[in-house]
């Protein structure tokens, strides 16, 4: 089991050094960050702009290969450079960081606990109202891309909003920047705020999971352990729950590795949608404006993130499957 | 791939075996479908999707970039099917000519990324060892970064430039999982007495794949093809909502949606249809991509669930 882990965590360091390293290559190619000192007026001269560029780190004159060692140089060292703004990558990636983790995290908790249960639901209750209603709600959720469904829960609330005349959902912002009043009333705030970009990423997870836990569900459901199982007495809950959803739950597990990213994709449009300074509407300003440094850093954290609910999943496997703990 | 499993065969699809001697497989898998009344629907409204996009224009009383300075976001009317924008483009033009480009692109990327897939997978799969490791290391490495984290940021490269170069990355970057798939099925082929028949008569391996191994993995092939052509749909929109993917003037239905949704409290008319035919086309991209693998492989799907749990504890 350790040696495991530890060639897990080796093969984890060694990916998001080759995704940061792409990343950083990628952008060094893609982008013209002197593009945003042109057409100034009055303009700015060529050795002015030479000079920001180099204070960047990201003039094109010096080969990509000594600008890649310095910036990686510096990573290393915990310091990600300076954004197009000249204000520092580490501090803006401080503030976004809980930003986005919030989201991403709260989200992947709701989407897949009840995605899960709710497979297991359509499972037990095969070809029931319940089912075929989950069915109909997956597929066309499934159907709907993020940035649709952040939309329509936008434009719903506002609808609904008006409707009570009251807010009680807020659309914009993690938070009422005008906000007074004692803690309790500042939590109820925020979670006003976050309870529709959750939803937004939480929506699709559901309907992700439970798809295929209702098929990890059926295929267990005629196995023939379930039936010894109750042959030796346990109540049909019981056998389910101990030995059913143990087994039906490990391929979820996997699944949980590959959601993340379609997670982290989702980010960007919940956060310009509904106005949250995170990560991924960092991630689409910095590409609007050239910022090499700062799209660097978008990619490192969301490789980490990928790769460590990859690693996650792994574990997790590791302890419900004896299989591949004695391995 | 077996060609008839016969526990799977239901009474309807047997009388109808009996009724013609000679049901070939292919005709044995076209009732199936038909069968699956999802998967007809699903086939049903891509047509008319294609039939919108592509007829849509003859019948259109404007053009996609015409401009009517007389009314300024109207309401649907007789003159102007879907109404008209802010600046006077009329939607139902405007919807058709984003359904098309996006029906386009959803079908090119997946041709491209499924071929891409069957061939990286099928010498994979077959020539094992360091090509094997190589592919296996290069999907690894492309599946740590979400593709549209990787093809924003290329998107500075194809802006001013022709669509198709977007086409090419969103190829590039979404055969990976295919190709996975593709690679495990070869593997498990690659012991069988034909394809060892073929080695031993000197068969070179670049033929074995094309003639012996792909078309023994079609059915894999054309189910993913199906399916990829709704998730391409979806993250070009996406891309495109964000201004990464089809650039302006041209629209797709995601920079519709993105123009829409400023104004669409007021306005719902200027990205409600954009959204509704983009919806609709995904989904029944997904009805026939499920149906087609019901059809293709019944032992997967849910008829034979059902029989086992005949019986079964409830």
């Amino acid at each position: 089991m350790v040696n495991y882990l530890v060639r897990r965590v080796v093969n984890f360091l060694f990916m998001v050094a080759l995704a940061s390293t792409l990343g950083y290559v990628l952008s060094s190619l893609a982008f013209d960050p002197s593009s945003n000192y042109q057409g100034a007026n009055p303009p700015i001269p060529q050795s002015t702009i030479d000079a920001k560029l180099d204070n960047l780190g990201v003039n094109p004159e010096r080969p990509l290969i000594s600008r890649y060692v310095n910036w990686a140089g510096d990573v290393l060292s915990g310091d990600f450079g300076l954004t197009v703004g000249e204000q520092r990558v580490n501090e803006e990636l401080s503030r976004r960081v809980w930003v986005s983790l919030r989201l991403l995290v709260l989200g992947s908790i709701i989407g897949s606990l009840a995605g899960v249960a709710l497979g297991v639901v359509s499972a037990v209750r095969q070809y029931g109202v319940s089912d075929r209603a989950a069915s109909v709600l997956s597929f066309s959720l499934l159907s709907t891309p993020v940035f649709l469904l952040a939309i329509l829960l936008k434009f719903g609330a506002i609808d609904l909003n008006n409707r009570l005349g009251t807010t009680f959902f807020y659309t914009i912002g993690e938070y009422s920047a005008d906000f007074s009043g004692n803690n309790w009333d500042l939590f109820v705030n925020r979670l006003q705020h976050l309870i529709l970009p959750t939803l937004s990423i939480a929506l699709g997870g559901i309907a992700f999971y439970s798809r295929y836990q209702r098929n990890a569900m059926l295929d267990v459901l005629g196995s023939d352990f379930l039936r010894t199982a109750r042959a030796k007495g346990l109540s049909s809950r019981q056998s389910l729950f101990r030995h059913g959803l143990r087994v039906a739950i490990l391929p979820m597990a996997t699944f949980f590795a590959y959601s993340f990213g379609l997670l982290v994709t989702g980010a960007p449009f919940t956060e310009t949608i509904f106005g949250w300074n995170g990560m991924g509407s960092w991630f689409i300003s910095a590409v609007q404006s050239n910022d090499i440094n700062s799209v660097s850093a978008v990619i490192v954290f969301s490789s980490v993130l990928v790769l460590l609910s990859g690693l996650l999943a792994d574990v997790a496997v590791a302890i419900l499957d004896p299989r591949v703990r004695l391995r | 791939m077996a060609a008839l499993q016969t526990e799977e065969v239901t009474p309807q699809s047997l009388e109808s075996a009996r009724s013609d001697d000679r049901l070939t497989r292919g005709a044995l898998i076209r009732l199936r479908f038909m069968r699956n009344r999802l998967a007809v629907a699903g086939v049903v409204i891509l047509a008319a999707m294609f039939l919108l996009a592509f007829v849509g224009p003859f019948v259109s009383k404007h053009g996609w970039n015409e401009l009517d300075f007389l009314s300024l976001l109207q309401p649907p009317s007789r003159e102007h099917w879907f109404g008209t924008s802010q600046i006077g483009g009329d939607v139902f033009a405007l919807t058709i000519r984003g359904l098309q480009k996006s029906l386009i692109i959803g079908l090119l990327v997946a041709v491209f990324s499924t071929g891409l897939a069957a061939i990286a997978g099928g010498f994979a799969g077959y020539l094992g060892g360091r090509v094997d490791r190589g592919v296996m290391w290069l999907i690894d490495a492309l599946l740590v970064l979400p593709s549209f984290l990787i093809i924003a940021v290329m998107s500075p490269l194809y802006r001013g430039r022709t669509w198709l170069v977007f086409v090419v990355l969103l190829a590039a970057f979404g055969w990976m999982v295919t190709a996975r798939i593709v690679r495990s099925a070869t593997m498990s082929l690659r012991e069988r007495d034909f394809v060892r028949a073929a080695q031993y008569m000197g068969v070179p391996a670049r033929k074995i794949v094309f003639r012996h191994l792909l078309p023994n993995v079609a059915s894999i092939l054309i189910i993913d093809a199906t399916l990829n052509v709704g998730a391409t749909i979806l993250s070009e929109t996406g891309l495109s909502y964000l201004g990464f993917g089809v650039q302006p003037p041209d629209v797709s239905l995601g920079s519709l949606i993105a123009e829409g949704t400023a104004s669409a409290l007021t306005y719902p008319w200027l990205f409600m249809f954009a959204g509704a035919a983009l919806i609709l086309t995904v989904l029944a991209v997904s009805f026939i991509g499920d149906g087609l693998r019901d059809a293709f492989d019944p032992g997967s799907s849910k008829s034979k669930k059902k029989s086992r749990r005949k019986g079964e504890i409830q």
